[in-house]
């Protein structure tokens, strides 16, 4: 069923409502956590871009923002931590050694989270200044924006 | 995999596992729980999920290029860390730092420590649910960073204090970003102690939880506020004193019980007497700004390759503060060690060879064969590095005596007995920092 | 002094174990015997003067020397901010010395790790497990024959570019 006018209408009411009720789950585990908590609190506020609410189960949020260099031992963990959470789930990566194993090239550290779960924003910055993820918030709303839902389950199968 | 729990434990009770993605774990620790009902039987505490192989990694890289990794070890306190490091390998060559550095350091380390003590409790009041103890905390913190970024450009992760000195000279505005921050510190110490040490709820999650006695204490190893609030008032900065707090006037809180509370309360009484120590530093500190003048980098160059230009080079804005004038005040003179002033570099051959000599590979910074151990007191106590040096460019070995890894490791036997509740106020009051205990 | 009296009274009460002393940059070492590193610690340790504190232990992989792994110990005294660094070398192949986890609460850890880096084993040690590492690692990874960037994954990954 091709899209008409209803439905890019619903689209947008969906995609209206997701961005602006984030409810992150923040995967922290190291120094870029510190400035997660500066954006979380009330210099640089992430609640007046409606992400202010942390959820801290996977299955009542739907953003999951790796924040920290993620070691081999942690790797199993985060998976399954992504595979729990329901969809629709965006996953944004937070600093250097999320984004490529930043200045850790070694045994111990994953070399990007992208390797384990797909990444929608990357962040970049060791550790990326607040307003940077600020801008990185406001790039994934953009993104959930633009992306459309699936109709095909209205499709008749013939 | 069993663990060593699992495998010991009594068929009727039941296993928890709390972490290493947990709100209250601080990013990366597992703890195994054994419960009768809430009653924690037994735990076992599984560490290593941020470990990022620095160790190993130092021996890999020069001894200038390494200062960025010890910015990540506690990264609550960063520029401690760079302390501890650059002692560590000024003692291994027997370097002198200037006067005015060394007082630079100690500021700069008394930020931090704030800066620490606040991440720190407010997280442990957080998890307790006091949220708003967290944000006025981290309100305060801002205004501290916001000092630590005008001088040395970054808000965390600074790389500011170096083998010599110091990288640049502080900011000519920073006599009033410091009065500022202690003033709004002051201001959030005083609501939160308002709003924390009578608070019946508080009390009753911290008090008389998790006591740990003088004599356990010193046999895990503890140092830092957990140990002094145990009663023994250990404190590297009186004990050994380094840079200039001999001179400085500072008391040592020493708490009474050991327990939460307790060590709440150190930490709180500590912040109070580092922001003393940084007003007493402003004294030393204080100078006359001067409006950077002079020719630009590329017309010096040009014109130094006629003759050495008289006028002075204005640096451009990333470089200010490490301007020639300056420079022997906040580095150390000693050519082998120490990259030379950027318009030495810009305008002397001398100064390009010196300056291109300490980044070759192979050659700058390599300290005598041999081995040195110093510490410096950290956020969570004694900051220690063991290096080993072989007369190269990279370190040898390079071991950091991390001190939350001795006071997470006596976690097993403080929540034994109590209650689940327990484990986030115990947790949260030993001031686990991953970089720091997973190296 | 202080610190030459520690390093002479270690060399009184154990002449032939002691094998070498020095000073360097002013902090004590003492180089010992690994067989009797325990009846040194708990001399060291007893006491109204001794040395309560475990600080550090760890050790130094030195591949070119017979006595491959150098263990390290850095003991501290309270009472009068005393410091002593002990230093034990062990052969390479299967290196092992006794466990000081009776006598400091935190040995347990300390020894852990280095068991987990080098692949020292500890004697009496109540649980040498690995501590950083996840179980099925192959390999110590401080160990000077082990490549900085080897790759262990425990997940399946996309392959790096």
């Amino acid at each position: 069923m091709p899209g008409n006018f209803l439905t890019t209408r619903l689209d947008a009411v969906l995609a209206w409502g997701r961005k602006f009720s984030l409810f992150h789950y923040p995967y922290v585990t190291a120094c870029c956590g510190m400035e997660y908590m500066s954006a979380a609190c009330a210099h640089f506020d992430i609640d007046r871009f409606g992400a202010g609410w942390t959820r801290f189960s996977p299955r009542q949020s739907d953003l999951l923002l790796v924040v920290g260099t993620i070691a081999q031992k942690l790797a199993p963990v985060l998976k399954t931590v992504y595979d729990q959470m329901t969809e629709p789930k965006w996953v944004i990566a937070f600093g250097a050694c999320t984004v490529s194993g930043g200045i850790y090239d070694n045994y111990a550290v994953v070399q990007g989270v992208d390797r384990i779960i797909p990444v929608d924003i990357y962040i970049p910055g060791c550790p990326p200044r607040p307003e940077m993820v600020l801008d990185g918030l406001l790039k994934l709303q953009e993104k959930i924006k633009t992306q459309g839902q699936d109709w095909r389950w209205k499709k008749k199968t013939s | 995999m069993t663990s060593r729990l699992q495998a010991r434990a009594r068929p009727e009770s039941l296993l928890l596992n709390m972490g290493p993605s947990h709100p209250a774990m601080h990013g990366t620790i597992r703890i195994m729980l054994e419960l009768d009902g809430e009653r924690i039987l037994n735990s076992e505490v599984e560490v290593g999920y941020l470990h990022r192989g620095f160790e190993k990694t130092c021996e890999n890289r020069t001894w200038f290029n390494l200062l960025i990794y010890t910015d990540r070890l506690n990264y609550v306190s960063p520029l401690i860390n760079n302390l501890g490091y650059v002692m560590t390998v000024e003692k291994l060559l027997g370097l002198e730092v200037p006067e005015r550095a060394q007082w630079i350091r100690v500021l700069m380390s008394e930020l931090s420590r704030v800066s620490d003590h606040l991440t720190c409790l407010a997280a442990m009041a957080m998890e307790c649910g006091a949220f708003t103890v967290f944000l006025y905390k981290m309100k305060a913190r801002e205004f501290l960073w916001d000092v630590i970024e005008q001088t040395t450009g970054a808000r965390m992760t600074t790389s500011y204090i170096r083998v010599g000195g110091v990288r640049a000279d502080l900011h000519p505005d920073f006599e009033a970003g410091v009065r500022r921050g202690v003033a709004e510190t002051r201001r959030v110490l005083k609501d939160v102690r308002g709003l924390l040490d009578k608070n019946k709820i508080f009390l009753g999650r911290t008090r008389d939880i998790a006591v740990m006695t003088p004599e356990n204490a010193v046999a895990y190893g503890w140092t830092g506020p957990c140990l002094r609030s145990t009663g023994i008032a250990y404190d590297v900065r009186r004990a050994q004193p380094y840079l200039t707090y001999d001179r400085l006037d500072f008391e040592i809180p020493v708490g009474e019980r050991g327990d939460n509370f307790d060590r709440y309360l150190v930490r709180m009484r500590e912040m109070e007497q580092s922001l003393r120590i940084i007003e007493q530093c402003l004294k030393p500190l204080a100078r006359t700004a001067k409006a950077p003048t002079g020719l630009e980098p590329a017309e010096a160059i040009r014109a130094a390759r006629a003759r050495r230009p008289e006028q002075p080079v204005r640096l451009s804005p990333n470089l200010e503060g490490s301007e020639k004038a300056v420079y022997p005040e906040i580095m150390a003179g000693d050519k082998r060690y120490v990259v030379p002033p950027k318009e030495d570099a810009y305008t002397t051959i001398e100064g390009l060879i010196a300056h291109f000599k300490q980044f070759m590979k192979g050659h700058g910074l390599r300290p005598p064969k041999g081995e040195a151990y110093f510490s410096v007191e950290g956020g969570n106590g004694e900051l220690g590095f063991y290096i080993v040096s072989d007369g190269s460019d990279r370190p040898y070995r390079l071991h950091l005596r991390a001190p939350c890894f001795h006071v997470v490791a006596a976690l097993e036997e403080l929540i034994r007995g109590r209650y689940v509740a327990d484990v986030i106020p115990t947790f949260g009051s030993m001031n686990m920092i991953g970089g720091e205990l997973d190296r | 002094m202080e610190k030459e009296d520690i390093l002479t009274v270690l060399r009184t009460a154990f002449p032939a174990d002691v094998l070498e002393t020095s000073a360097p940059f002013g902090d004590p070492v003492a180089l010992v015997r690994p067989a009797s590193l325990l009846e040194i610690m708990t001399f060291l340790k007893a006491g109204p003067r001794g040395f309560t504190m475990l600080l550090d232990l760890t050790c130094v992989d030195y591949p070119d020397r017979p006595e491959r792994f150098e263990m390290v110990y850095h003991v501290f005294a309270l009472e009068g901010c005393r410091r002593l660094r002990l230093k034990a070398s062990l052969p390479a192949a299967d290196p092992s010395i006794a466990s000081l986890s009776g006598l400091w609460k935190n040995a347990d850890w300390l020894e852990r790790e280095v068991y987990d880096m080098f692949g020292v084993r500890f004697e009496g040690h109540p649980n040498l497990q690995r501590l950083f590492m996840y179980d099925g690692f192959e390999g110590h990874p401080l160990r000077k024959d082990y490549p900085l960037r080897r790759r262990q994954p425990r997940l399946p990954m996309r392959p790096e570019s």
